[in-house]
């Protein structure tokens, strides 16, 4: 399959992103922000970083680019997108995904291992995952304090698009867990459609045991398999 | 032309972590009749046109805050 990595003044976590499909035997390409127009993608990612400097708000101005408007229509026609951290900023301001990113509650850039359990397995992005599967991902952000109101948070249960939430070792999800003031720890949710999944840790920095973690791989492990049972359509 | 201010604020009942951090500074200095303090961002700009009061409300709402958390204030002069 082939994924399309876009790049953003200020993006840094691009050609991470990159590596890590391509480890996985996977084409890839980058997309650049004034792009209008590409095709021929089974996945896009919006990497991390600070698009735009992150001037006004994390994600602000970034979700005004050019390329946007296709990543929009790639989204309701059901194509695969991934977003992180910078790049889950950037659909919580674009409106793919509900709610927004407040600053750490710490006030401090975090950047460290985290724990998180896998709350639905049943997604494009985590069916290589089992079940409330604990994994160790990592986190660097300053603004990854995840927040919505109680009317888009009941909507989120209800539709089970909450997919990754702060936890111990032992997969225990009280306050204590969360790094950053999240609501309720959450720490990756997906539209209703399931198709778009925004989430703070970088899968594409654990992709090997030498680096502390290889749970990364599932993340695109899984979108490779979904992708291969034609979910996500390509945008032709 | 106009001038015009923008005032955006995170919104009431959003903790705002930054402004409780300040405001144990102020108390720190001795200032503890001080309470409720928070931070938010204070733009300004010059436009021109007869639609600016309608076009500041739209730059408001779909740019300069987010309306989830923020609220916004808009000020026009002369």
């Amino acid at each position: 399959m082939k994924f399309g990595v876009l790049v953003f003044p200020g993006s840094n976590c691009d050609t991470d992103c990159h590596w890590a499909v391509s480890e996985l035997g996977q084409e890839v390409d980058y997309i650049w922000h004034h792009q209008t127009d590409f095709n021929g993608y089974d996945c896009l990612i919006l990497p991390g970083g600070f698009s735009y400097g992150d001037f006004l708000r994390s994600g602000a101005i970034a979700r005004f680019s050019p390329v946007m408007k296709k990543v929009k229509q790639y989204a309701q026609t059901g194509g695969l997108i991934i977003g992180i951290c910078n790049g889950f900023q950037i659909l919580l301001e674009a409106g793919l995904l509900p709610g927004a990113m407040k600053r750490n509650d710490s006030l401090k850039f975090i950047c460290r291992h985290v724990n998180l359990k896998t709350e639905n397995n049943q997604t494009s992005f985590t069916n290589k995952f089992t079940h409330g599967q604990v994994v160790s991902i990592p986190i660097a952000h300053n603004e990854g304090s995840y927040f919505a109101d109680e009317a888009t948070l009941k909507v989120l249960k209800e539709n089970n698009q909450i997919i990754f939430r702060y936890c111990s070792e032992t997969g225990n999800t009280s306050e204590k867990y969360c790094p950053n003031g999240a609501l309720e720890n959450i720490a990756g949710i997906c539209n209703k459609e399931g198709n778009v999944l925004g989430m703070m840790p970088h899968p594409e920095r654990a992709m090997s045991d030498m680096l502390g973690s290889s749970d990364g791989r599932m993340v695109f492990e899984s979108i490779i398999a979904a992708s291969l049972q034609g979910r996500g359509k390509r945008d032709e | 032309m106009a001038k015009a201010k923008v005032f955006v604020t995170l919104k009431e009942g959003i903790l705002d972590p930054q402004g409780q951090t300040v405001e144990n500074a102020l108390k720190n200095l001795g200032y503890n009749n001080v309470s409720n303090l928070r931070i938010g961002k204070y733009i300004t700009l010059d436009i021109e046109g007869d639609n600016t009061k309608k076009e500041l409300e739209e730059m408001s709402h779909k740019l300069l805050a987010n309306p989830i958390i923020e609220d916004y204030q808009i000020e026009i002069e002369g």
